[in-house]
């Protein structure tokens, strides 16, 4: 269940309350996000969309840990992010998150195996245990056989598949993916969004997306439309009740 | 090691640049292990000087005499224990490139002011009862191949009587101190005195002078000036390691150019590595922001900066003191003993080790710093 008027449950994986990013650039104020509430809750599928410059990318670093609101507070599994040090939130960010890029991000000098195992060296796990769980990412996103390819030697839509395997390796709260398809064909992109479908439906994951793509966005549980920094719109008005400016 | 497969891939993703930056580095730790072994051999005379020795030469140059008759005034001296006078032959064997240094010594105390330099027993009666007899240092006899019973003739070039005189190589002698000198060539100085010209006689080029204490030094070099005052022959009385760094100063203030030219080339190859670095780290500002996003600290980061800057100065400074233990010996044999023997000490390589991976720190550090200081939105904005 996803929610924008701030009346979400307490239960929400996600709670976001009256969240504010303010720029300035040259002296001038530009508010990115203005007074944003949002609940979500375990297992859900959400995409943001919106025009350029409507704030997807800010709210997504937002509850990635990437980056600081300027007012409003962010709780993600019964954790305060807002109020993190920069060092407590980079361990949060291990445990909880998995990015998904719309560059893929890949280190190009590792192996599919070594960009995928890179979050399990923050573990404890021993050599095999980590083997073990990048086989079995690298398995859940159709590339098993592919462990020592490079990414150069990857398509597009390969080297986003290892990226997805890369976000869930160390099996995070949720994942975060930006334009996960902005650099793919129809056919990669349909693969991809079947995949990220996969997470949700079978690993009950939590997914925020944020896209351009309607046809993408519409594989999603709920749409969220972000216009200069408000939420206005959403595919199900019954529970978008709210929004937008605090 | 979890992480060194990172830091390796890293390393060798632009292999020309790593080996030119490992050149660079291998380049600079040769010239430095280079230059340390010169400005060594240079000083070899004031390290291994004897601390309870002191040299005593004409006050207007070494070159000028001074008379025989100072002997025993200056073995009179309070704490003088022996006194023993030398002189500079300067004879030529075989070729002018064949160099090493000859001295006219005093037979009877030459072992008393030099004990450290030992002749077997035996060697050294013979040579006491052989007018012509000669004593080589280790390395000059071995590089001539002499044997005990040769006879060497030198051509002498600096006194009167020209001509080729001929020695009787009677022993060999070896320095009992680390990095002695085993390069000169003694002979009688009744055999010397014997054919020098008129004018000379009386009078020896040197004198060292044993003491019972190093603590008197300076008290012993006072008396000995203050006797010669106001003669012909002033005095200048040194401590033999004094003596020794003033003698090399002859050549100019090599210890300032040699320093000089060692931190020009550090300082450079700092600038040189430093920038490699800063290029690396900016050319993956995306990749490093990824590691930030997925969990990596601002201290990774900045730890695989410093790693990869390390092992490129690691393996370059190892290559280049490896080059340095191969050229050095062919240095010095291509020297013909015009310098003391050129050793590369464990403390040269020790030296050279460490102030590479200084620089290979403080290239990796601002870099490194940046890399930490770097904001993963702004670095992925870029990507």
């Amino acid at each position: 269940m996803v929610e924008v008027d701030g009346n979400g449950r307490n239960s929400s994986q996600i709670q976001v309350r009256g969240l504010d990013k303010t720029y300035r650039r040259g002296g001038e104020e530009i508010h990115v996000l203005q007074g944003l509430n949002l609940d979500v809750a375990k297992g859900d599928f959400v995409a943001f969309m919106g025009p350029s410059g409507s704030g997807k990318t800010t709210l997504l670093n937002l509850l990635g840990g990437l980056d600081v609101p300027t007012r409003g507070s962010i709780t993600v599994a019964g954790d305060e992010i807002t109020h993190m040090s920069a060092s407590k939130l980079t361990s949060w960010r291990a445990r909880h998150v998995g990015f998904i890029f719309q560059m893929y991000n890949l280190i190009p000098v590792l192996t599919a195996f070594q960009n995928v195992e890179l979050p399990l060296l923050l573990t404890s796990l021993s050599k095999s245990d980590r083997r073990k769980h990048v086989e079995t990412a690298l398995n859940v996103v159709g590339l098993g056989e592919r462990v020592n390819h490079y990414p150069r030697q990857l398509s597009g839509g390969q080297e986003q598949r290892v990226a997805i395997a890369r976000a869930i390796v160390a099996d995070p709260t949720f994942l975060l993916c930006d334009e996960p398809t902005g650099d793919l064909d129809r056919k990669s992109a349909d693969e991809i969004m079947l995949l990220i479908e996969r997470l949700v439906k079978e690993y009950n994951k939590t997914v925020l997306m944020v896209t351009h793509d309607p046809l993408v966005a519409q594989r999603a549980d709920t749409t969220l439309h972000l216009e200069k920094g408000l939420l206005v719109e959403a595919n199900e008005p019954q529970q978008v009740s709210g929004g937008g400016a605090a | 090691m979890k992480f060194s497969g990172l830091i390796f891939a890293n390393l060798f993703r632009k292999k020309l640049r790593l080996i030119l930056t490992i050149g660079s580095f291998a380049v600079a730790l040769f010239l430095f292990a280079f230059l340390a072994v010169v400005r060594g051999a240079f000083n070899r005379g004031a390290d291994v000087a004897g601390a309870d020795r002191l040299v005593t030469i004409n006050r207007v140059s070494i070159i000028q005499p001074l008379p025989l008759a100072y002997r025993d005034k200056i073995q009179r001296i309070p704490g003088v224990l022996a006194v023993t006078h030398n002189n500079w032959f300067g004879g030529v064997y075989q070729d002018e490139k064949n160099f090493f240094p000859q001295f006219v010594i005093d037979p009877e105390n030459q072992r008393k002011v030099f004990p450290e330099l030992k002749v077997p027993e035996d060697q050294w009666q013979n040579f006491l009862k052989d007018r012509q007899g000669a004593i080589a240092g280790a390395k000059t006899a071995q590089r001539f191949g002499w044997k005990i019973g040769d006879k060497i003739p030198i051509k002498n070039i600096s006194y009167g009587t020209s001509g080729i005189w001929d020695f009787n190589l009677d022993g060999i002698y070896h320095s009992e101190r680390p990095g002695g000198d085993e390069g000169q060539f003694w002979f009688q100085w009744d055999y010397f005195e014997e054919r020098m010209p008129a004018t000379f006689k009386g009078n020896t080029g040197w004198y060292v002078i044993k003491l019972d204490s190093p603590d008197k030094a300076a008290s012993v070099a006072k008396t000995i000036d203050d006797m010669a005052a106001n003669s012909s022959f002033e005095t200048k009385t040194n401590t033999e390691s004094e003596f020794a760094a003033s003698w090399v100063k002859q050549f100019g203030n090599i210890q300032v150019l040699i320093i000089t030219i060692g931190s020009v080339v550090f300082f450079t190859l700092l600038l040189v590595t430093g920038n490699t670095m800063a290029i690396s780290v900016r050319e993956r500002a995306g990749e490093l922001a990824v590691l930030k996003a997925i969990g990596f600290s601002d201290r990774w980061v900045l730890m695989f900066v410093l790693a990869e800057s390390l092992i490129i100065a690691l393996v370059g400074g190892l290559l280049g003191l490896v080059l340095a233990l191969v050229a050095v010996p062919t240095l010095g044999a291509a020297l013909n003993g015009m310098l003391p023997a050129l050793i590369l000490s464990p403390t040269i390589l020790s030296i050279g080790l460490a102030t590479a991976l200084l620089v290979g720190i403080v290239a990796g550090l601002l870099p490194g710093i940046g890399a930490m200081r770097m904001r993963v939105v702004n670095a992925l904005r870029r990507v």
